[in-house]
C-alpha cells in the first residue's frame, strides 16, 4: 500500500473504552486524517470527543459538514447522521435511513473514505455488537487499502470484528493494545 | 470488480440523462451521498449497472417518480430534535403572535412529519387559526404521503417522547388514530396546510413567509446550491422573519448567509436582518 493518508475507525458496543485505547495511543506527530464512527445511544457525540480528548495527543472534534477533513486531527461522526467524505476531502452529512440499524453507519463512512483515499487508507474495526463495518472494510481492501481488525477473542463484543474478518478478512488481526502502536508504525513515512 | 472510477463516470452520465430527459438537475448535490443513493436505486430497480439505470431513465418515463423518490430519500420524524421545537414554541411563537396572519413555508417536507409537528405546536399555542402553511417538496410521491399523513405505528413511542421533550402539553395520541400497525394523523390538522411541488434547484420565490423551515435538506447540496437556496429564502422572508435549519448545518461557506443573524444559534434558528428603513410590523 501507499503511505497512508487517512485512518477510518469503526466500533459500537464497548467502543468507548476501545477508542480510548486506540486514540490515546496515537503519536502526537501523526499527520494522517483520522475519522471515526462510533454507534452510541447518547444525544450528541460532544461528550465522547471530550472524554477522548483528555487522553489523546491529537485534537478530537466532531466532524462538521462542509469543513475539510484535517490531517493530524481525530474527527467523529455526529450522532444521528451518516458521515461521508467527499473527493476534495470535505465532510458531508446525510440523514438517509439507517444502515445496519445504525446512523451513523460505519459502512457508509468506510465506503466513502475508500472512494476518496483508495490505497492510502487504513480501515480499523473494533469491538461491536452488530455487523456494521464489514462491507465497508471489504470495500477498503478491494480498493487497495489496509485492514486492521481487533481480535474478536479479547473484544468486549466479538460480533463486529468477527463479521469483518468473515466478510473482508484483514491484513492485521491483533489485540486492542497492539492497534495504536501498529498504526503509528504504518504511518511513519 | 469494474475499473476504478467507472462508477463516477456513470453517475455523471445519469445526472446528464435526468437533466436532459426530464429537466431535473442533480449536478449540484453533494456527490458522495448522491452516489450511494444511485447505487441503492440501481439495486432496487434490479439494474446490473448504473448504465442500466440510465437506459431505464431514458426509455421508461413512468419510472420518474420512483427515481426521484430514490434519489431524495424522504426520511423524517415527528419532533426530530425536540430542543429545536421547544425553541420555536418558547422563543419564536411569541414574536410571530404579533402578526395578524402568519405564513410558514416548510421546504423539503418529506412525508410531512415535521409539518404535522408544527401544526400541533401552533394549535397548542392558539396560533393555528391564523396560520397558513405551505409545505413543499421535489418529490410527488413524498407530497402524496405527506398529505395522507399515515405512518408506521412503531414510530409512535419515539415520537411521543420527542413531543413531550419539545414541551407538548397534551398527549400525542390525541392527534392521531391507530389501526393495525399504522397511525393516521387527524385530517382536521391539515386544514391550513397547502402541499405543493417546488424544486429548490430551479424554482423561484414561493410566498412571503414569516417563518421558513428547511431542515436537513441543504445538507445534500454543494456550497453553490446551498448559497442559491439561502438567497431564495432571503427573498421569501419578511424583514425579521425566521429561518430554521437542521442542527448540524453549517453556514460558513455561503456568502448569502450574511444577511441572517443568529437568533438561537445552537438550535440553528436565524433571523433575516432587520434593515433600518423597515421595521418588524
Ligand atoms: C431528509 S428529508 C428532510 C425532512 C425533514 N425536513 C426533516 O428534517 O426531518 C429531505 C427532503 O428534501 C427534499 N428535497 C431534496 N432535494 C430537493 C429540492 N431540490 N427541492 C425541494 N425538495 C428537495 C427531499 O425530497 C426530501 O423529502
Amino acid at each position: 500500500m501507499n503511505v497512508p493518508a487517512a485512518i477510518a475507525i469503526g466500533c459500537s458496543a464497548g467502543g468507548v473504552d476501545a477508542l480510548k485505547a486506540v486514540i490515546g495511543g496515537l503519536q502526537a506527530t501523526l499527520r494522517q486524517t483520522v475519522v471515526v464512527c462510533c454507534h452510541s445511544s447518547s444525544d450528541t457525540v460532544g461528550l465522547l470527543c471530550e472524554v477522548l480528548g483528555r487522553t489523546s495527543k491529537l485534537p478530537v472534534i466532531e466532524a462538521a459538514e462542509r469543513h475539510q477533513a484535517q490531517p493530524g486531527v481525530v474527527q467523529l461522526a455526529p450522532t444521528g447522521y451518516h458521515l461521508l467524505v467527499e473527493n476534495d476531502h470535505h465532510f458531508s452529512l446525510s440523514i438517509d435511513s439507517r444502515v445496519n440499524h445504525s446512523r451513523p453507519s460505519i459502512d457508509v463512512l468506510f465506503m466513502s473514505a475508500a472512494d476518496v483515499w483508495r490505497s492510502a487508507l487504513i480501515g480499523v474495526v473494533l469491538t461491536g455488537g452488530n455487523n456494521d463495518g464489514a462491507a465497508g472494510l471489504r470495500r477498503i481492501r478491494q480498493l487497495g487499502g489496509l485492514a486492521i481488525v481487533q481480535s474478536p477473542h479479547g473484544a468486549v463484543a466479538a460480533t463486529m470484528p468477527q463479521a469483518a474478518l468473515d466478510l473482508a478478512g484483514a491484513d492485521h488481526c491483533v489485540p486492542l493494545d497492539d492497534i495504536a502502536p501498529l498504526i503509528n508504525r504504518l504511518c511513519m513515512a | 470488480m469494474s475499473a476504478p472510477g467507472l462508477d463516477n463516470i456513470e453517475v455523471d452520465l445519469l445526472i446528464q440523462a435526468l437533466q436532459r430527459r426530464h429537466g431535473y438537475d442533480f449536478s449540484q448535490y453533494a456527490p458522495a451521498s448522491l452516489k450511494r443513493r444511485v447505487q441503492q436505486l440501481t439495486e432496487q430497480l434490479d439494474c446490473k449497472t448504473i448504465s442500466g439505470l440510465i437506459e431505464r431513465v431514458m426509455h421508461e418515463p413512468e419510472l420518474l417518480p420512483n427515481i426521484l423518490e430514490g434519489l431524495t430519500v424522504p426520511a423524517s420524524d415527528m419532533f426530530r430534535d425536540p430542543t429545536m421545537f421547544r425553541g420555536l414554541r418558547e422563543q419564536v411563537f411569541p414574536l410571530l403572535a404579533s402578526y395578524p396572519q402568519i405564513n410558514i413555508w416548510q421546504a423539503g417536507c418529506a412525508h410531512g412529519q415535521e409539518v404535522y409537528s408544527l401544526v400541533i405546536l401552533l394549535e397548542e399555542a392558539g396560533l393555528y387559526e391564523r396560520t397558513q402553511i405551505f409545505a413543499t417538496d421535489l418529490s410527488d410521491r413524498a407530497l402524496q404521503q405527506a398529505q395522507d399523513g399515515i405512518y408506521p405505528a412503531r414510530e409512535a413511542q419515539q415520537w411521543s417522547r420527542n413531543y413531550q421533550a419539545s414541551g407538548g402539553t397534551r398527549s400525542l395520541a390525541d392527534y392521531y388514530s391507530a389501526r393495525y400497525n399504522l397511525l393516521k394523523v387527524d385530517q382536521h390538522l391539515r386544514r391550513n396546510v397547502t402541499f405543493a411541488k417546488h424544486n429548490l434547484v430551479s424554482d423561484s420565490v414561493f410566498c412571503e413567509a414569516h417563518l421558513i423551515l428547511c431542515r436537513n435538506v441543504m445538507i445534500y447540496f454543494s456550497n453553490p446550491l446551498q448559497n442559491r437556496v439561502l438567497s431564495l429564502f432571503r427573498d421569501s422572508l419578511v424583514r425579521g422573519g425566521f429561518l430554521c435549519l437542521g442542527l448540524r448545518e453549517s453556514l460558513e461557506y455561503a456568502s448569502s448567509a450574511g444577511e441572517f443573524t443568529p437568533f438561537a444559534e445552537q438550535l440553528r434558528i436565524y433571523r433575516l436582518a432587520i434593515h433600518q428603513e423597515r421595521k418588524l410590523a
